[in-house]
């Protein structure tokens, strides 16, 4: 059919220039950082001689050792314990679903389109009185609370879609419901974890607003808020604010890359129950 | 009900109705099943905890805060609904929620609109490997952080950069500016910057819609003599009110909600023309000290935010039941 082809590379076309549009940015981004630090340069344009060393000078200008080990903490201290007790939450009332778990689960989903702008006030007043301000439990904690509407939800959501005859089988061999759920439900589950682990990961490193409130050493912050403090500090010398951003966003594009199947499917399984 | 004892232990006879021999079995089942629930309400404990600790008490707070005057040091003042008054009156305070609902525009609309007329145009191949390509290609936005790209986007729309670059190129070189420093185009330069962030979820989200319809409406619609645009609006549109409630509901909770894009690339400025709440609630909040004023215009924020989000839930869970 005719139109049909027209209309096929009329999508590819369009296809192709939104793919422009959204990567023009990073290649100004890779192409800036590659010229001498200190000079303004213009626009796209690729340097005479390009200055592959300015990575290693944004890398020790930046800190980036320790603002990688900072972020490894704040990480380490998030997701493994925001997947376990999300996870036994989920299990009991999406599965085990005793009296009053429905209004349980409400009042979770009251926080699913809370923005933190609205908490962030008392927060800080909260970590000053318990004197963790300016430490890292001062992010890993409200995050902890925060990503509980959507992780308990999105385990609530998983339990319920496993099929009831799987439970019902492990009854009749004898299972406890501890058995039941490490043998038989948390295996199957993995998929969804993992999912549930990359979003919170990201989510994670990207955390800005809480870490510029509640830490003031950059060094004790997510990648994106050290990245906040790193502009303040170098933001006249475009190519090297361009090589620590660069820096600091690869990351997320290698997790990105490396669970893109699992990804894309997990965000958008989100965006849907969010 | 199955059995719901958490300990590792084998059942309980009682447990099992028509099991426990000696006993009538109602009491002591009863008593089990009490003993169950427990167990299960301890499994949600934990995530309830902090939950509670960390959002719930700090929301309440947040009501409680607003309805006092206080510098975050000395002792606080009572004044009743007068920070929510002021919120009406001073257009310090209303100007930021304006700028916000104007950002809906650019944040939201924006990206859905083109991500639907893309998605409408690209869903005939969309198997293809120039697809699969292009579906992760749009998204990278989605996974960098918002700071880098508010660093990215800065730079592009400097005096200097590509897009002033691009327009010298193509002889609009008298429009050039510091896109973001100026007082008439710096709200929609940071409108650019949350299009660009959200246009490839909608396009993908919308993509995944549009592979759920039945290929027979659209049979049905070319066999009635529909045209491409009819088809459109008679079959597509319809079948993605989920799939637009969604995108809707997360890229209007982003524009309301702004604060990284803002915070690095304009700080707010030029004078107050890309104020947005939350940057007004940090600036009002740590650097004014004036938590009261804050803490109302946080409150504001939230109702906002539910204002919009709650009709468009309601689209997404009428399609589920």
């Amino acid at each position: 059919m005719k139109t049909a082809a027209r209309e096929v590379w009329l999508g590819r076309a369009i296809l192709v220039s939104l793919m422009v549009i959204t990567l023009v940015p990073f290649v100004t981004l890779f192409v800036t950082a590659l010229h001498p630090t200190g000079t303004y340069p213009a626009g796209l344009e690729w340097p005479d001689e390009p200055q592959w060393s300015n990575f290693v000078t944004a890398f020790q200008a930046a800190n980036m050792r320790q603002l990688l080990v900072s972020s490894v903490l704040i990480e380490v201290g998030v997701v493994p314990l925001a997947l376990l007790i999300s996870t036994l939450a989920g299990f009991a009332l999406g599965h085990l679903r005793p009296p009053g778990s429905r209004w349980i689960f409400l009042v979770f989903l009251l926080g699913l389109t809370l923005p933190f702008e609205a908490i962030v006030v008392p927060l800080y007043y909260q970590m000053r009185d318990i004197g963790l301000l300016n430490t890292r439990w001062a992010i890993i904690l409200p995050l902890l609370g925060l990503f509980m509407p959507f992780a308990v939800m999105w385990m609530r959501a998983h339990f319920i879609n496993m099929p009831e005859e799987l439970s019902e089988a492990a009854r009749i061999d004898g299972a406890s419901t501890t058995q039941l759920f490490l043998r038989i439900h948390l295996p199957l589950s993995m998929p969804a974890l993992s999912s549930l682990a990359i979003l919170m990961f990201l989510w994670t490193w990207n955390q800005f607003l809480l870490a510029v409130v509640l830490v003031d050493d950059p060094t004790r912050r997510t990648m994106a808020g050290a990245l906040g403090a790193f502009q303040g500090q170098w933001g006249t010398d475009i190519p090297l604010l361009c090589a620590g951003s660069l820096l600091i966003l690869t990351p997320t594009l290698l997790v990105f890359l490396a669970f893109q199947r699992h990804f894309v499917s997990a965000l958008m399984q989100g965006a849907v129950k969010g | 009900m199955p059995d719901l004892t958490l300990s590792g232990r084998p059942p309980e006879a009682g447990a099992r109705a028509g099991l426990s021999p000696a006993r009538p079995g109602r009491r002591r089942g009863s008593l089990a099943r009490h003993r169950r629930s427990a167990a299960a309400l301890a499994l949600v404990l934990p995530a309830a905890f902090f939950y509670g600790a960390f959002v719930l008490r700090p929301l309440i707070i947040t009501v409680q805060y607003s309805l006092y005057e206080w510098n975050g040091v000395t002792e606080s003042t009572w004044v009743g609904a007068a920070n929510y008054v002021r919120l009406l009156q001073d257009p310090e305070m209303f100007g930021p929620i304006l700028n916000a609902l104007q950002l809906i525009v650019y944040f939201s609309f924006v990206p859905v609109t083109l991500g639907l007329v893309a998605a409408a145009i690209i869903r005939k191949f969309a198997t293809s490997r120039l697809a699969v390509v292009g579906r992760t290609v749009l998204f990278l936005p989605q996974v960098i952080p918002l700071v880098a790209a508010g660093i990215m986007w800065t730079w592009i729309m400097a005096s200097d950069g590509v897009v002033n670059q691009f327009l010298r190129l193509i002889g609009l070189g008298s429009i050039t500016r510091a896109w973001l420093g100026d007082f008439s185009t710096a709200l929609s330069g940071v409108g650019v910057i949350g299009a660009w962030v959200s246009l490839g979820l909608c396009l993908v989200l919308l993509l995944a819609g549009m592979s759920k319809i039945d290929p027979a409406l659209y049979e049905a619609a070319r066999l009635d003599g529909a045209g491409p645009i009819r088809e459109f609006w008679s079959v597509t549109l319809p079948s993605l009110r989920q799939e637009l409630a969604v995108c809707l509901t997360v890229t209007v909770i982003a524009a309301l909600a702004s604060f990284d894009i803002i915070y690095i690339s304009t700080q707010g400025g030029p004078g107050n023309s890309t104020m947005v709440p939350g940057l007004e609630i940090y600036y009002l909040a740590f650097f004014q000290r004036e938590v009261g004023q804050a803490s109302a215009l946080a409150v504001a924020l939230m109702a906002l935010v539910l204002i919009v989000v709650i009709p468009l839930q309601r689209v997404i869970r009428g399609r589920e039941q």
